[in-house]
């Protein structure tokens, strides 16, 4: 079976060090076709940490931010009081702009009497394409001291290529760049931990995942006999537990030499590729009740 | 001269507030009739970002020469400098003690932010 034509798959988890980026590159590894790989984590992007390739493309991106011309001003702080994220701060004198902040509105400009306040292009960070066997990774990284992560997210994600399946890497949480990562997926595959923490962030994840009206599927990772029972959380909210990645000190060990499990842990590339036939199943919409209600298999 | 602080309160005995963004009220200070009003700060208490900059620039338009705090951060600095508003530095105490130590000169004037962000 093959990767399945063109469908899109998130992964997201309620918080960081979930084991999201792990996998989302050992998907990508097991997709058995072209696939593209769009690490949206642009604070923190790593999934370059195991899917190696040089880089063949940067290319920056900035959002239009104001730049006022102070011989126009008078002064009247309407760009000021107008701005929601005080990007821009009149205090009686010509207003004070701080590109890091910005959202890129072009509200300021439009509300200012004057028009003393035009446009210029503000560099938010960079996205790199390159080419790791199977897999093209497009990575986004957020400048230092940029608060915007959205548009950088948006723009990484228009790197997707048509006929190809494409997964994201999303920022963790639950905010503005998350949201902005999942929009448009066929589906989303929420990773979490069996502890307490980790079930309540996935509670959280969920919501949201369900505000966008997304279908989402549970990867729990690092199970093992003290960890909570994600399936009573997962059937209660009606999702289905699609993999269960058993906590083993060898996955610990290939992640710190930047290894992919498939190819470090005997009998994983079969874990990973139950993974992928469950997600292409739900990202199709193919996905039948009793396939639903099945639990994971461990590897041989 | 009209001092602003950076409270918990809105009175003398007030504690100042360790963070400015997010500090409660500010007391402002006329060290010429003595008298003292305060303003709330809370609007910015929710705000998801710029609430170092909110408090300085209702700082700002207050019309004070000075500004005495526990802590400024790099944004709500710069806002206060570009409108001409000195800022000081104080330890933990009430807004009298912080005053007493303005007017004998033991508080230290900050020449730049003296914390990274979210303050
Ligand atoms: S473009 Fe929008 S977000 Fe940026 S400073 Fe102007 S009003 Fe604020
Ligand atoms: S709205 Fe225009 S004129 Fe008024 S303070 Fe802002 S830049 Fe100056």
């Amino acid at each position: 079976m093959n990767g399945g034509g063109s469908f899109t798959v998130a992964v997201a988890s309620g918080k960081g060090g979930t084991g999201k980026t792990t996998v989302a590159v050992n998907l990508a590894r097991s997709m058995g076709t072209r696939v593209t790989l769009l690490d949206c984590d642009v604070e923190e992007p790593n999934c370059t940490l195991f899917l190696y390739g040089g880089i063949i493309t940067t290319r920056e991106v900035g959002i239009p931010v104001p730049e006022v011309d102070e011989s126009l001003c008078d002064a009247c702080g309407e760009c000021s009081r107008f701005c929601a994220y005080k990007a821009i701060v009149s205090v009686g004198s010509a207003p004070l702009v701080f590109p890091g902040m910005c959202h890129g509105c072009g509200g300021c400009a439009l509300v200012c009497p004057r028009g003393a306040i035009s446009e210029k292009e503000s560099r938010i960070g960079t996205v790199e394409r390159s080419e790791c066997g199977s897999v093209t990774l497009v990575t986004g990284r957020l400048d230092v001291g940029m608060a915007m992560a959205p548009p950088l997210v948006r723009a990484v994600k228009e790197c997707s290529r048509a006929g190809e399946p494409c997964i994201i890497d999303c920022p963790p949480g639950t905010s503005c760049p998350m949201i902005a990562a999942i929009r448009g997926a066929d589906m989303v595959l929420l990773v979490t931990e069996p502890t307490p923490f980790g079930l309540h962030d996935l509670g959280l994840a969920v919501n949201a995942v369900a505000e966008v009206g997304i279908p989402a599927g549970i990867v729990v990772n690092r199970t093992g006999p003290e960890g909570l029972d994600v399936g009573a959380f997962a059937k209660e909210r009606g999702i289905p537990v699609l993999l269960e990645i058993p906590d083993d000190r060898r996955a610990a060990e290939a992640y710190s030499r930047g290894e992919l499990l498939v190819d470090a842990i005997p009998g994983w590339k079969s874990l990973f590729e139950l993974l992928r036939e469950r997600t292409v199943a739900m990202a199709g919409g193919r996905m039948t009740r009793e396939f639903r209600q099945g639990r994971d298999r461990r590897p041989e | 001269m009209r001092i602003a602080f950076a409270s918990k309160g809105d009175n003398r005995e007030s504690m100042l507030d360790e963070r400015f963004g997010r500090a409660a009220r500010i007391v402002v200070v006329d060290t010429d009739s003595g008298t003292v009003e305060s303003i709330d700060n809370t609007a910015g208490i929710s705000a998801a970002q710029g609430a170092g900059i909110q408090a300085a620039e209702r700082v700002a338009n207050l019309g004070v020469e000075a500004l005495v705090t526990m802590h400024c951060g790099p944004k709500a600095f710069a806002v206060l400098k570009h409108a001409g508003v000195e800022v000081w530095s104080a330890p933990s105490c009430t807004v009298g003690e912080a005053l007493d130590m303005h007017r004998e000169g033991r508080l230290a004037r900050l020449s730049e932010a003296d914390v990274d962000t979210h303050w």
